[in-house]
């Protein structure tokens, strides 16, 4: 029998709503596309909220030495090469205007003394390049965006899941939802879907990501018939909070470090001296004096604490497992020390309230006590460098979701930029791909199973609830495919998550229709274990250490692995892996990461 | 709250059909939040308990709610700072009409965003860039720190008792932004008969409720509407101040 659902057409839908989403939907609509955008939370709730440091561009206002080439140069090491070249260079080469454009929107970053766009120091950049507002950034793009968004004639669906896409002879037809105040179920019926649900951080037990972050987009794009690559790469940013316990995994702002904060272990050694790998020994500094300097003279070298994200994440993990952590099985990341009280509340305003909030300390008196946290997913859907199509026509992707940007680790700084750029773009492109494509109509059985889909959990007998799977599903992610991984330990996840997926298909939800968490919750775990073994199965396949994925079996980077991505696909049902050649970067770019 | 003592909620759980409180009891952990806590019953007790939240990091403004009677942002109110007596009483925000149990239908502040004319900043410098100095911008920076997590709105006795009062009414969330724009150094747009008018500023008696119940401590009243409200005397009888301000990018 067919399930009752109210339908709307358009020529783009955009699911998701944190800067990526907004930025394509405020261009699809800017080229005449009647446009949508649907998001799970209120309109500006998504997690581009919570990003602190800033967004990366080579402005040039504080280091005029800076330009997109160094940006490109610094990305691409960054990314440990396995980035798409031209992808990174239309980002470096588009990022200032992208910035720009949002001081017409209205946005106001902190300024210079000539009244520009303030740039700050951050990790893996050579020069202050980040444009920022205190360390409340995503704050400032997600609200600039939406204040944009909400004049140009896009109907927003606010609290509604996407569940499925529709298809019409391999091309996208539209999409299956349902509003999560009523209960109700939606079809879109278009032409192109622009996918920018943002990361799959709630698949692991300490994150710094909110409850959004189930990876629904990962499953929406297997399920349609999608490509992904590089979903091994999972980013833990250094500097979590491990106290007190609800508190744990809640982002410590990188700006720390890039406003002059260092890293101590239990004997107050600054221990990233100890562990400046050989692949940036020659850029980073090997005496506290001369990291010192580098805060005001870019002709010294970058101080260790400030070497990317991946690197920084495993010293830590060494010094915790040799026994010099801190009291809650941390590190110490110490500023108090370092800056006068009045910097650091103006700076770092957000982390100053949150540690004084959260856990009683004040950190202009007191250093913090940090663990690496999950972070973001280098990984994604495969894209076009130009246009960001996915490998299904009608289906685009861009931000966090979409992949070869970023390579096997993300700069900080680099993110809410790549979600201007390739926000933009994929807007452009979607609205420009309706225009020509033909028809297409989502099949009624498709309709009919998505929805069947989406009750079978009232259905369910004896059934447990889902917030059991969800809990087991983040322990064993942690355990095993965490920043450290071997072979066994995730051959024992995949056999895990085989279990999960059994007492999955059996979870109940209980009660009405209307905004029942319970009922969301089946859905997403649907998405958290298509996640979980997608990450799971890519990085077995990658027999290496490079980036955001380390493997204890396998230490060394292996120049082999640094040709191809890994792929993986579903094919009747089943997740399949491939590997696919990364395309080979022109000659007067490869010249650009020799320069230090 | 004394340790291994079990905490007991108090939670409203109904519709707009009707409803009633209902107890769960949690095991309390250092540091607990409300938000913990009422994610604890749900994941045990009550799975189909409504609650609004994203980040919980005080960061989005989604979770908030009344605790014993005082509006709070869940996700930063530890369970410590509490009296140790008695439960924990946590009710939906009483001026925006209820969906189920801690959802509120808070669409009326969406509607109000989108009767406020955009930002339209004038020219560019002759250079082709764009220049303004961080001594004035300070206080629009102040604004831009909400988090639209309409406590404010909720508290302002101007719609809590009156609902009547709401379409002729922004109320406080968006008089900082029409703050915010009208401060701005680049703007250009007049929305002083906006801000008489259909914002109804005027209603405002400056009580400061809302200035009381910010998570982000922006004196909503003293820096944002007072300043407000003389700017729109001023305008109204000087519209040529009006003119000279947004020529010259002054905020004073």
């Amino acid at each position: 029998m067919a399930t009752p659902y109210a339908a709307h057409d358009y020529d783009v839908v955009v699911i998701g709503a944190g800067g990526a989403g907004l930025r394509a939907a405020i261009e699809a609509a800017a080229q005449g596309a009647r446009t949508a955008l649907v998001c799970k939370s209120l309109l500006g709730k998504a997690h581009t909220v919570m990003a602190e440091g800033g967004a990366a561009a080579a402005l040039g206002n504080v280091w005029p030495e800076d330009t997109w080439q160094v940006h490109f140069r610094d990305t691409m090491r960054g990314g440990k090469l396995l980035n798409n070249w031209r992808m990174v260079e239309i980002y470096t080469r588009e990022a200032p205007d992208r910035v720009l454009e949002l001081e017409e929107y209205g946005a106001v970053f902190d300024r210079t003394p000539a009244g520009l766009i303030s740039q700050r120091d951050f990790g893996g950049h050579r020069y202050a390049r980040l444009a920022h507002v205190g360390d409340r950034t995503g704050l400032e793009i997600i609200r600039t965006l939406q204040y944009k968004l909400i004049h140009m004639g896009v109907d927003v669906f606010m609290e509604t899941t996407v569940t499925r896409l529709l298809t019409d002879a391999g091309r996208i037809a539209g999409a299956f939802g349902y509003r999560r105040d009523t209960g109700e179920f939606l079809v879109f019926r278009t032409k192109a879907v622009v996918l920018a649900t943002g990361g799959f951080g709630k698949v692991w037990k300490y994150t710094s990501m909110s409850w959004e972050s189930t990876g629904d987009g990962i499953a929406l794009a297997l399920d349609a018939g999608a490509d992904l690559i590089d979903t091994e790469m999972v980013q833990f940013h250094p500097t979590g909070m491990v106290w007190p316990p609800g508190a744990r995994g809640i982002l410590v702002t990188e700006g720390v470090r890039g406003d002059g904060g260092v890293l101590r272990n239990s004997e107050g050694r600054r221990f990233m001296f100890d562990h400046i790998p050989e692949f940036f020994k020659e850029e980073t500094a090997e005496t506290e004096a001369e990291a010192d300097r580098w805060y005001t003279d870019k002709k010294n070298r970058r101080p260790p604490e400030l070497i990317p994200r991946d690197e920084v994440t495993r010293a830590i993990y060494a010094e915790v497992k040799a026994g010099r952590g801190s009291p809650h099985g941390g590190v110490f990341l110490d500023i108090a020390t370092r800056r006068s009280p009045d910097y650091i509340r103006k700076r770092l305003p957000s982390m100053y309230h949150q540690f004084m909030e959260l856990a009683g300390v004040d950190i202009t008196r007191e250093p913090m006590e940090v663990y690496p946290t999950c972070h973001y997913s280098m990984g994604g859907v495969r894209v076009d460098p130009e246009t960001e199509a996915g490998t299904v026509p009608g289906l685009f992707a861009a931000g966090e979701l979409a992949a070869g940007l970023h390579g096997a680790n993300r700069l900080g700084g680099n993110s809410l930029t790549d979600i201007l750029v390739f926000g933009r773009r994929a807007g452009l492109y979607a609205a420009q791909y309706a225009r020509t494509a033909g028809g297409a109509a989502p099949a009624a059985e498709q309709i009919d199973d998505a929805a069947q889909d989406l009750l079978a959990p009232f259905a369910a007998s004896g059934g447990e609830s889902p917030y059991a799977i969800q809990a087991d599903l983040q322990e064993v992610m942690q355990e095993h495919v965490g920043i450290y991984r071997d072979e066994a330990g995730m051959r024992a996840a995949l056999t895990k998550i085989d279990a999960l997926k059994i007492r999955a298909r059996a979870v109940r939800a209980e009660g009405p229709r209307e905004y029942n968490p319970g009922w969301h919750a089946t859905r997403d775990l649907y998405s958290m274990l298509t996640v979980a073994e997608v990450v799971t199965r890519a990085a077995l396949e990658r027999r290496e250490t490079r980036g955001g994925h380390s493997r204890t079996d396998y230490p060394q980077t292996d120049p082999e692995w640094g040709r191809v991505n890994v792929v993986v696909r579903k094919l009747r049902g089943e997740l399949v892996l491939d590997r696919v050649p990364i395309p080979e970067m022109p000659a007067e770019l490869r010249a650009l990461l020799e320069v230090t | 709250m004394k340790a291994g003592d079990k905490v007991t909620l108090r939670v409203w759980r109904g519709t707009r059909a009707g409803g009633a409180f209902q107890e769960y009891e949690v095991e309390p952990a250092p540091g607990m939040v409300v938000l913990d806590a009422l994610r604890q019953a749900q994941a045990a007790q009550a799975p189909d308990l409504a609650i609004r939240w994203n980040c919980k990091a005080g960061k989005c403004g989604s979770c908030s709610a009344e605790v014993n009677g005082r509006p709070v942002l869940t996700c930063m109110t530890r369970l410590e700072e509490l009296p140790e007596e008695g439960p924990v009483t946590v009710a939906p925000m009483k001026t925006f009409p209820l969906i189920k149990d801690l959802v509120t239908d808070v669409s009326w502040n969406y509607a109000k965003a989108k009767e406020i004319p955009p930002f339209a900043p004038g020219p560019k410098d002759p250079d082709g860039k764009r220049r303004m100095y961080q001594e004035d911008v300070e206080r629009i920076q102040e604004f831009r720190k909400c988090i639209e997590c309409f406590l404010c709105q909720n508290v302002c006795h101007v719609i809590r008792d009156h609902p009547e009062n709401k379409p002729a009414f922004s109320g406080p969330r968006f008089f900082i932004h029409l703050a915010n724009l009208d401060m701005h150094p680049w703007d250009t747009a007049d929305r002083t008969a906006l801000i008489r008018e259909q914002a109804g500023l005027g209603f405002c008696n400056i009580t400061k409720c809302c200035s009381d119940v910010c998570p982000e401590k922006i004196h909503i009243t003293d820096n944002g509407i007072i300043p407000l409200k003389e700017r729109v005397v001023d305008n109204y009888y000087d519209p040529i101040l009006w003119l000279w301000r947004k020529v010259t990018g002054r905020t004073k």
